[in-house]
């Protein structure tokens, strides 16, 4: 609904055209609000961080800063653009507008989420 | 070009992400061990608030901004919802972000979230390959 997982197969189009969708050129025009739409919050973030905040706030562990940190945000990283897209939708599309709708498949997706998010957290962090 | 405007509530919804901490992989974290209610009092406004303006746009039949009816699509219930959630939710663990803050995070000067990015977009692409084998 707010098209935001549903962006990173915008930016799959655009950087492996002729891959996902029929009409490429189609898909990409009418999706191209998605890719202006996460720009936004990108800067967004820079203008909460560094001109609203006295001083920036880390959002990460140091431990990410790091190979095996940078290995282990890939590996999160497949595994969120894959869950995401395979669940059509992610927390904003589900938890957020779904549930806020009333529809069965957003009680479900958030339910779910948290089925991994609690397996991952108890197995290794 | 007629697309460049959703920068703008791209931008707020930055600033209210990073600025309530729904970025933090930290808060993630604490959210999975039931360490804090920060987490569940932000979702749980956030559908609260949703709940309330799907409710009035009903009952008062509010058009959107061209005076059209606004319809709210439902999204199709079926496994992958459960298969991918699980999924999702594995990943959200990991990096600290799910799709939204993954951008939030970057803009805030989290440069290895650029990994998560990259991890993101080749999950979707390995999922446009893979989707008709995949049961739905």
């Amino acid at each position: 609904m707010f098209g935001i997982s549903s962006s990173f197969d915008y930016i799959c189009s655009v950087v492996f055209p002729g891959n996902s969708k029929e009409n490429i050129t189609d898909f990409i025009n009418k999706n191209r609000w998605k890719f202006y739409f996460v720009i936004g919050i990108t800067i967004g973030g820079w203008i909460a961080n560094f001109l609203l905040s006295e001083t920036p706030a880390k959002f990460l562990p140091e431990s990410y800063h790091s190979l095996s940190g940078y290995v282990q945000l890939l590996a999160g990283g497949i595994l969120v653009g894959f869950g995401t897209r395979y669940a059509n939708g992610c927390t904003s599309g589900h938890s957020i507008t779904g549930i806020s709708t009333l529809q069965k498949s957003g009680i479900i997706a958030t339910i779910f989420f948290f089925v991994g998010g609690l397996i991952m957290t108890f197995l290794f962090y | 070009m007629k697309d460049l405007k959703y920068i703008l509530p791209g931008i707020l919804f930055g600033i209210i992400l990073t600025k309530s901490q729904v970025i933090s992989w930290f808060r993630i974290n604490s959210m999975f061990k039931f360490e804090e209610a920060h987490m569940y009092l932000i979702i749980s406004s956030a559908i609260a608030i949703g709940l309330v303006s799907y409710l009035l746009i009903k009952i008062f039949k509010i058009k959107d901004v061209k005076g059209e009816k606004i319809k709210i699509s439902e999204k199709e219930m079926n496994s992958g919802v459960i298969i991918g959630g699980t999924i999702f939710g594995l990943g959200w663990a990991v990096t600290g972000a799910c799709p939204g803050p993954i951008f939030a995070q970057i803009g805030a000067g989290e440069f290895p979230a650029l990994l998560t990015l990259a991890g993101a977009i080749v999950g979707a692409f390995i999922y446009s390959r893979l989707k008709s084998k995949l049961p739905h």
